[in-house]
């Protein structure tokens, strides 16, 4: 059976895939190890999911691991993140308390590993505290933020902050995400994995027994998010979208969130959304397991235009998946969904359920446009967003961190 | 031929935020005096190894804002046609830079905003340098392997080349060099791409076609 790197080499070249073997040459039989808070669901464990087998099928001793933690920590950690976007939460002492002790104990937990590890990276504010508690490390350590921290509540940042800063690198998915912290900064915007289930071709069979199974119907034009249940990702603002295309236009929305283990918010919105919804049978709210993956692949293909209209995003991963598939993308004029949506190019940047509303009714009116949008989104993620170019950059941050830390780092070479 | 063989070296860039960020024309300007020299440097260049979408309209990373988010055309096309190679160094670059920007500035009523969220982030990047482990010797087999190089490779041997050589040449060019005055038309091809208004996947292609017509002989009749 083929490797992962030859079967990537079938998408992106060999070319792509020789460069980033040459570029792990020196960190073969590095100890690289990654924390996170989850599992399943949410797009971090979907990158962790396919980085480690890579980082391991280039000779680097890579292992991934993830922190537990009682119902208390979860409620922190999601009012960390929401006041890391932006919402004016404060955090009471009890709640960050249980932050520090499960921050503790799971360091302690993992402390061989993590004192041993050539280089550690530690994903999001979950498991931010852990250098603090890890005072014997060896090796570099470096803070992940898949977040969107433009414009964070302050207190909540400060807080985070004295965990944060004695990092030796931190990783943002965007410049203006970027907070001031004295190690360098560096800039990896995320990706996806074009050979897992969520992103590989399907046959047109599937896709319809999927869509069937839903009692969605393909002779209706189909537009569909897919995201959590969360109030950032508005999807009220969606069904406000929908109706105002549907005084004109039939259609169909779908809303599909799959659940993350460390989300207790989304059972609350789903509710919300529900109720707002009122029992409308072209609306189809389906609460998907984290590891529909099939589905959620089956709805973006059968979807005529995908819809990503948050409020906050971090990078947008699920923007990312609906290029892939060929389909424009209407989204939120936010975070990284300003990367990824170029307006007329591969979709539209919208502010309003109103712009949101005139733009499904501009595409659903010119198919050859859609068509052609499709197509340069397929080409704009194959060239950009692919996890090929992601595991590059992760490889050449190590090599910078372990090997150099100049602008040019050369890696001993003889002159021409 | 008493040339030492083709060493195909290869790079990769990962960009690093500088935290300094400008919202209006003036803080551009003062920040450009003494930003690192590595983010003129990615700003002018560093466009071609990190994530773009489309062919891009303007040639550098400043004139993209100053088009798209300042909405000041004038001063978007002025930065667009500086020429980064006929720089001595990025601190003639840095210079020129200045200067349009002052007189931009000296000639309008008002600075010129942009409104939140729009500001121009200065970047820098690291570059790290590897060996392939591939040499060539021979110019025609060196030509055969011109397609399956990585975009990498291209940018290290065809753009970063001109900051380190005396010159500021490419190094097959240079490379070419040391076989007399055998490849001189082939070199006079290589040198005369416009590195810029590209992309290093076309790049490729046309370092590739000067190459592919030396040997058919279909650039001068000239076989080797």
């Amino acid at each position: 059976m083929e490797n992962l790197l030859e079967q990537y080499s079938k998408i992106v070249g060999v070319e792509v895939i020789n460069h980033i073997r040459q570029l792990a040459n020196p960190l073969k039989g590095a100890r690289i190890l990654h924390v996170n808070s989850t599992k399943v669901g949410g797009g971090v464990a979907e990158i962790l999911n396919r980085l480690i087998p890579l980082k391991r099928e280039l000779g680097i001793d890579a292992e991934w691991e993830v922190i537990t933690g009682e119902k208390e920590f979860y409620q922190c950690t999601k009012k960390m993140h929401n006041s890391l976007q932006g919402d004016r939460d404060d955090i009471s002492s009890d709640l960050l308390a249980v932050y520090e002790k499960t921050n503790q104990e799971n360091c302690e937990r993992l402390r061989e590993k993590l004192e041993q590890a050539d280089v550690v990276f530690i994903h999001d504010p979950q498991p931010a505290a852990f250098l603090h508690f890890c005072k014997n490390r060896k090796g570099k350590w470096v803070w992940r933020c898949h977040i969107d921290v433009s414009h964070p509540y302050r207190p909540v940042w400060k807080y985070l902050r004295e965990f944060v800063k004695d990092y030796d690198a931190s990783i943002w998915s965007l410049s203006a995400f970027a907070q001031s912290l004295s190690h360098p900064l560096y800039l990896i915007t995320p990706s996806i994995d074009p050979l897992s289930e969520k992103n590989i071709e399907l046959p047109e069979k599937e896709i319809s027994g999927f869509l069937d199974s839903w009692n969605i119907r393909r002779d209706c034009p189909i537009i569909t998010q897919i995201s959590r249940f969360d109030r950032f990702k508005d999807p009220i603002g969606v069904i406000q979208s929908y109706r105002l295309v549907k005084n004109y236009v039939p259609v169909q929305l779908v809303l599909a969130g799959g659940g993350a283990t460390d989300d207790p918010e989304g059972e609350e919105v789903l509710r919300e959304v529900r109720a707002f919804a009122e029992d409308d049978p072209d609306i189809h709210i389906l609460e998907l397991p984290p590891d529909a993956h099939r589905a959620i692949n089956a709805l973006q293909r059968g979807s005529d235009i995908i819809i990503q209209k948050s409020l906050k995003e971090g990078f947008g991963l699920t923007v990312t998946e609906g290029l892939w598939k060929g389909k424009p993308v209407i989204g939120g004029d936010v975070g990284g969904i300003k990367l990824q949506v170029i307006n007329h190019h591969c979709g539209f940047r919208v502010n309003t359920p109103e712009g949101a509303a005139m733009r499904i009714r501009y595409l659903l009116k010119h198919r050859d446009i859609m068509e052609t949008m499709g197509m340069n989104a397929r080409q704009l993620v194959l060239d950009n967003y692919l996890i090929t170019r992601h595991l590059r950059e992760y490889l050449t941050l190590v090599v910078a961190l372990l090997l150099g830390s100049e602008e040019k780092i050369e890696l001993n070479y003889p002159s021409h | 031929m008493g040339n030492q063989p083709f060493r195909i070296l290869d790079c990769a860039l990962i960009a690093i935020a500088t935290g300094q960020k400008a919202q209006n024309l003036r803080e551009f300007r003062d920040i450009l005096k003494n930003i690192h020299s590595g983010s003129i440097y990615y700003h002018f260049w560093g466009g071609l190894l990190h994530p773009h979408f489309d062919e891009p309209e303007f040639q550098n990373d400043f004139a993209v804002w100053a088009a798209r988010d300042l909405h000041d055309l004038k001063i978007a096309e002025e930065l667009s046609i500086i020429d980064p190679n006929i720089f001595r160094d990025i601190d003639d670059l840095r210079q020129e830079v200045i200067e349009i920007i002052e007189e931009r500035l000296y000639a309008s009523e008002h600075v010129p905003w942009v409104k939140a969220g729009h500001e121009f982030h200065f970047i820098r990047s690291q570059i790290v340098i590897f060996d392939s482990g591939i040499t060539y010797d021979n110019p025609r087999k060196l030509a055969e392997a011109i397609p399956k190089m990585s975009l990498g490779s291209i940018f290290f041997h065809f753009i970063d080349a001109r900051r380190r050589t005396p010159e500021s040449k490419n190094d097959f060019s240079a490379w070419l060099s040391g076989f007399n005055d055998k490849y001189t038309s082939m070199i006079s091809g290589l040198d005369e791409i416009d590195p810029y208004f590209t992309t290093l996947n076309e790049l490729r292609q046309e370092i590739y076609n000067v190459f592919n017509n030396y040997f058919k002989g279909g650039r001068n009749g000239k076989s080797a």
